[in-house]
């Protein structure tokens, strides 16, 4: 257990320790049916409502794969820039752990489908290529609640009870090569990574990849050595950390962790840690429970996998634009500049804007209103933008209005809220709401004449040549009007009247 | 007797692994046992000689892949039917690690 009051502070341990960062991604492929049988992957499912002889390892069941995952999984691979193996097999690794009925997992160990690729992404202006080392595919485990005991964790935990829907469901790993030289930025780098890879796959329509139920979750090895040593230091493996601002959180905790070791003298363990969310903290495993011999060997119940080549190249063929490409068309086309970007795309909004853009809205428009008052909502409320109670062709029928002159930009902010508190679409908001710009020319004259009535002295002032003051009168207008008036007409029309 | 080819130690270490409580007697049962085995396996490494690709499978075939079609489940209660303790309709397991 580490004593948090002898991390070293962050900004500290990097002046005097490099780290190197590594990443195993798990993501559950969005497949309709498991890896090696025919049971559906719906989520939230009646507990062991999605089983079938072969998932629970009876006897005499035989696995079959699954074309569509090792498609996706060679989609995957291709995207990512590696080699697609001509011929791998699948590998048994035993274990002993009931969350596998069979008491193994049928995964690739020395044969991988994909191998050596890479990922670019950018922190902070600077673009980083996150070597892949491997992607494979595995099947994924079921799901045990731990009962008895005060925390409902697995230690100290009296039983536990097993639902395997989710065992069986095809899991691709994949495995970065160690990545070094991000110096102060190893925490966001992380981070990006993983937000890049979480894009691509959304993009190329493999998974859903939503942390939140589990479907993408990383890995996060970090390790540290004095700047001056020639070789890396000793890795720590930090497990099931479930969301990106967590990926950072667990990079940074392990940096000023490992350099108190180190500081201290001491030498860092290799040994997987768990992440705290609550804290942002780590803590060490068991790793004599966990540094398990788990003789692998190839899977007898299953046929080598050889993609014939014309297959692959259709594949490569069929892959969408990626992301990067994507950003750098948008980009273009929308005349941003590469920060302007980055910050839209960091927001998670550049499909949104998009969306935006396609529904009629101009792209500043689109950006205005996704990175400003919707954003600022979305930040309220803890949610991501894409969470929203408001679509894209929404936004883009309010920035309409607005530059049709019936909504200003306040008018606009409430029919928003309207949309978001569920009252309907921009038009049946600004209809009950009774929001719309004064265009009757009588009304909003009579309005302006009231204002002067009320405020002599201004009035006067106004008279006088101190046309500056005449805001004051375009602002009893506008509060007058609930702020439905065209501020700009009138103030036209109170000039008119004090010249 | 040549020299055993699997230690009595390396048969403990698979038996925990295995979760398998032998003892004493059975471990050196077991251990003369496997290494009979392990000696008859290892006398195919002599018949693989350079020239013979290592072979992977019984069968030549690659490929062997099915659609992604939903097929029937068992039920719940059919899933759950052989299994020694349930509760909330799960696998009911005893405790999977021991206390700190
Ligand atoms: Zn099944």
């Amino acid at each position: 257990m580490t004593d948090l009051a002898q991390l070293v502070p962050y900004g500290e341990a990097l002046s005097r320790y490099e780290p190197v960062i590594g990443l195993e991604t798990h993501v559950e492929l969005g497949t309709a049916t498991k890896m090696f049988c025919g049971c559906p992957t719906t989520f939230g499912l009646e507990p062991n409502s999605a089983v079938c002889p072969v998932c629970l390892g009876l006897p005499g069941s035989l696995p079959v794969a699954n074309r569509a995952a090792i498609e996706f999984t060679i989609r995957i691979g291709l995207a990512l820039n590696c080699s697609i193996a001509s011929w791998c097999r699948f590998a048994r690794k035993n274990y002993f752990y009931p969350d596998m009925p069979k008491d193994f997992q049928i995964s690739q160990y020395d044969e991988p489908l994909c191998t050596d690729g890479w990922l670019d992404v950018e922190v902070d202006g600077r673009a980083f290529r996150v070597g892949i080392e491997r992607v494979h595919l595995e099947e994924d485990t079921g799901k045990s609640l731990h009962m008895g005991g005060a925390t409902g964790r697995i230690h100290g935990a009296d039983y536990s009870l097993v639902d395997y829907n989710r065992a069986g469901i095809p899991l691709v790993e994949v495995v970065t090569k160690p990545v070094a030289g991000t110096g102060v930025l190893a925490p966001e780098a992380a981070r990006a990574y993983v937000t890049e890879l979480r894009d691509l796959l959304r993009c190329l329509g493999v998974s859903d990849v939503r942390m939140e139920e589990g479907s993408l979750r990383c890995d996060v090895n970090t390790s540290l050595a004095p700047r001056d040593a020639a070789d890396w230091g000793t890795r720590t493996e930090t497990k099931n950390v479930n969301s990106l601002r967590s990926v950072e959180r667990a990079v940074r905790f392990e940096i000023a962790r490992q350099a108190a070791v180190l500081d201290a003298g001491q030498k860092v363990v290799q040994e997987t840690r768990h992440f705290h969310e609550d804290s942002g903290s780590t803590t060490g495993g068991r790793s004599k429970e966990e540094a398990q011999d788990y003789r692998y060997f190839p899977e007898p119940d299953l046929v080598p996998v050889a993609p014939a080549r014309d297959w692959v190249e259709q594949i490569r063929a069929s892959l969408p634009e990626l992301p990067a490409a994507r950003r750098a068309r948008l980009q273009a086309d929308w005349g941003l500049s590469g920060a302007e970007m980055t910050h839209l795309s960091n927001a998670g909004a550049v499909d949104l804007v998009s969306a935006t853009v396609e529904a009629g809205a101009s792209p500043a428009e689109a950006r205005k209103w996704w990175l400003g008052e919707l954003a600022r909502r979305a930040n309220e409320s803890g949610a991501e933008l894409s969470q929203l109670a408001i679509t894209p062709a929404h936004v883009a029928r309010v920035s309409v209005m607005v530059r049709a002159g019936t909504l200003n930009d306040q008018l606009a902010r409430q029919v928003l809220e309207g949309v978001l508190a569920g009252e309907g679409d921009p038009d049946a908001v600004a209809e009950a709401r009774g929001l719309a710009i004064v265009s009757d020319e009588g009304a909003l004259a009579e309005a302006v004449d009231a204002a002067i009535a009320a405020n002599p002295d201004v009035a006067a002032k106004v008279r006088d040549g101190k046309t500056a003051a005449a805001g004051a009168l375009v602002g009893a207008v506008m509060k007058a009007t609930r702020g439905r008036a065209d501020a700009a007409r009138a103030r036209e029309l109170i000039l008119e009247r004090l010249s | 007797m040549a020299v055993m080819s699997i230690t009595r130690a390396e048969v403990a270490h698979l038996a925990r692994l295995s979760r398998l409580a032998l003892t004493d007697a059975e471990l050196d049962h077991f251990a003369g046992q496997l290494d009979q085995i392990i000696g008859a396996v290892a006398r195919v490494q002599e018949v693989a000689a350079e020239g013979i690709p290592p072979m992977t499978h019984a069968v030549p075939v690659v490929n062997v892949l099915r659609d992604d079609v939903v097929a029937g489940c068992l039920t719940p209660e059919q899933a759950l039917s052989g299994a020694p303790a349930t509760e909330q309709g799960r696998f009911r397991v005893p405790r999977i690690l021991a206390e700190d």
